[in-house]
């Protein structure tokens, strides 16, 4: 008799169950899968419940896949500091395979992506240019505001996200064709992130019948974009643009190297970490500023004190507004926009005294690390005074601080959305007074997808300030 | 004081070098950090300070050295 992964895993402790997986509310594709239909309606439950009944290292089920997941910090650090051919990122996402285009393949590896995504958009020297982007996307966003309004927090930071992250990484041309439509369009995309993935991405539902319909309804308009490039014909080499590079390549035989369908593949893949991320983060600041009024009103005095001499938005964003700063490093900590990160272990992995067998998932859970009472005390309450020096709860705890992400794979994009943080709320803030348009208690999370994103209604009242 | 820089988990931002470029370079081959100066001068602090709250790869860090403490006030 062979050992199986189960066998093997047999010492890590298995959280309990709470959904049945063949009760009749869970849908038929995925009865007999473990613990997939209750991560599918409540996941934070379920990671939750990993650390309190199995502690540091725990185990789940998702179909024939067992998911091992670790909190705490000695157990995390191992987790982040693993080498990419022990722990794999990229065989762990299997959502994203069709959300990007079965087509979209890449030459390079993950980790070979993210740096060039690194060195080519968000290198140092760069951030300035993109702050001044930023500034002026917010500044038109807010341009058609009247004196006193209100606002969808989802459909606004959507929006102005997919305006900053198309203008900072593929360019000002292709940015200024695109609307609300694409907007909306590329959020529907994450119905694609639906758990059910983890049995089979391309099952007949209706989450990934709108996935697919909404990726073609963003060819359609990339399409659209390349056939105006192509009657306009060349221009400078300054005033190119990504698309403009890559519609201009052609194969040995003259024909297109890169089709629309293409293009939007590798776009989509290029704005998609730091689009619903960055979005759900500027959301949930706003929600934590407006439920601490007292929190809200030190930001904004720290702001109007800031720019009294009239400074630039974009020269400010790169440098220190510490109160700003701590109330988005807290909203970070209780809202991180991923609440689990996966790798496929590829060796037999040693963690803790376990073997973890290759073929397993691993899982770290930002949610549930940021949370730890011992490292964050009174770890339920927005508290920003948390970073303020000498506290620095979040250097104190790089291995379990981890909103994103910690290491080798720490997200690229971090300096670049903190200033992008800095930037919009140094701009609506003084402008602007924010108010919720709902109870307080109203605002929250749809955990029904991968991607996290608010439910709707998320509404907001702005009032132009009087300054 | 003494800066460590751990460079198993430096992606190679290099914003620590706008902020202390007497104390980080940078190992272009390797595309990581190099410490120019391990036991900076006090007056540095600042800077350094700076430099290892805003690394994007949290791969910086400041130890102080307790027999330098001590003498500190005296």
């Amino acid at each position: 008799m062979t050992l199986t992964t189960t066998d093997l895993l047999a010492d890590v402790p298995e959280v309990s169950t709470r959904l049945d997986d063949q009760d009749p509310s869970v849908p038929e594709i995925i009865r007999g899968t473990g613990h997939l239909p209750e991560m599918r309606v409540d996941p934070i439950g379920l990671f939750t419940r990993v650390r309190e009944e199995c502690g540091d290292v725990g185990r789940f089920r998702l179909a024939d896949k067992d998911v091992v997941m670790v909190t705490g910090a000695e157990a995390n650090e191992e987790f982040f500091r693993a080498p990419e051919e022990v722990l794999d990122q990229a065989a762990a996402y299997p959502f994203m395979t069709p959300i990007f285009g079965k087509g979209v393949v890449f030459d390079a590896s993950p980790e070979e992506r993210q740096q060039m995504l690194k060195n080519q958009a968000l290198r140092g020297d760069m951030m300035r240019g993109h702050a001044q982007t930023i500034e002026a996307e917010i500044r038109r966003m807010v341009a058609d505001w009247g004196d006193e309004g209100e606002i969808d927090l989802l459909d606004f930071f959507a929006e102005l996200t997919i305006y900053t992250t198309s203008s900072c990484l593929i360019g000002k041309p292709f940015r200024e064709e695109l609307d609300a439509s694409f907007a909306h369009h590329y959020h529907e995309l994450e119905h694609g992130t639906d758990a059910i993935a983890y049995v089979d991405p391309y099952a007949d539902i209706d989450n990934f019948k709108m996935r697919d319909a909404a990726r073609l309804k963003l060819v359609d308009l990339v399409q659209q974009i390349i056939d105006k490039r192509v009657l306009r014909g060349k221009v400078a080499r300054e005033d190119r643009d990504l698309l403009d590079v890559l519609i201009s390549l052609k194969n040995e035989d003259g024909t297109d190297q890169f089709t629309a369908d293409l293009v939007t593949g590798i776009f989509i893949s290029m704005m998609f970490a730091g689009h619903h991320t960055s979005s759900g983060t500027a959301s949930w600041a706003m929600i934590e500023l407006m439920r601490h009024p007292e929190v809200m009103e030190s930001v904004v005095a720290e702001l109007d004190e800031l720019y009294a001499d009239g400074s630039e938005v974009s020269f400010q964003a790169l440098r220190e507004i510490p109160i700003l700063e701590s109330a988005l490093k807290e909203t970070l900590r209780l809202h991180p926009p991923l609440i689990i990160l996966m790798r496929l272990v590829q060796q037999d992995f040693e963690l803790l005294g376990h073997t973890i067998p290759a073929g397993t998932l691993i899982a770290a859970s930002p949610r549930v690390s940021n949370r730890i009472e011992e490292d964050f005390p009174n770890a339920e309450s927005f508290d920003p005074s948390r970073y303020i020096d000498p506290n620095q709860e979040d250097l104190q705890n790089k291995w379990t601080w981890i909103p994103f992400g910690a290491g080798k794979h720490r997200c690229v994009g971090n300096a670049f959305a903190m200033m992008q943080m800095k930037a919009i709320f140094s701009v609506i803030l003084r402008d602007f007074e924010f108010t919720p348009a709902q109870p307080v208690d109203s605002y929250k999370d749809d955990f029904t997808k991968m991607v996290i994103q608010l439910e709707q209604p998320c509404r907001v009242t702005y009032k132009r300030r009087v300054r | 004081m003494r800066v460590v820089a751990d460079t198993t988990v430096c992606q190679g931002h290099q914003l620590c070098q706008g902020e202390a470029p007497d104390v980080f370079g940078f190992d272009e081959e390797a595309d990581v950090v190099v410490l120019l100066d391990e036991q900076p001068d006090e007056s540095r602090r600042a800077d350094v300070t700076t430099a290892v709250k805003y690394c994007p790869a949290f791969a910086l860090s400041i130890e102080e050295d307790p027999s330098m403490k001590e003498s500190g006030d005296a």
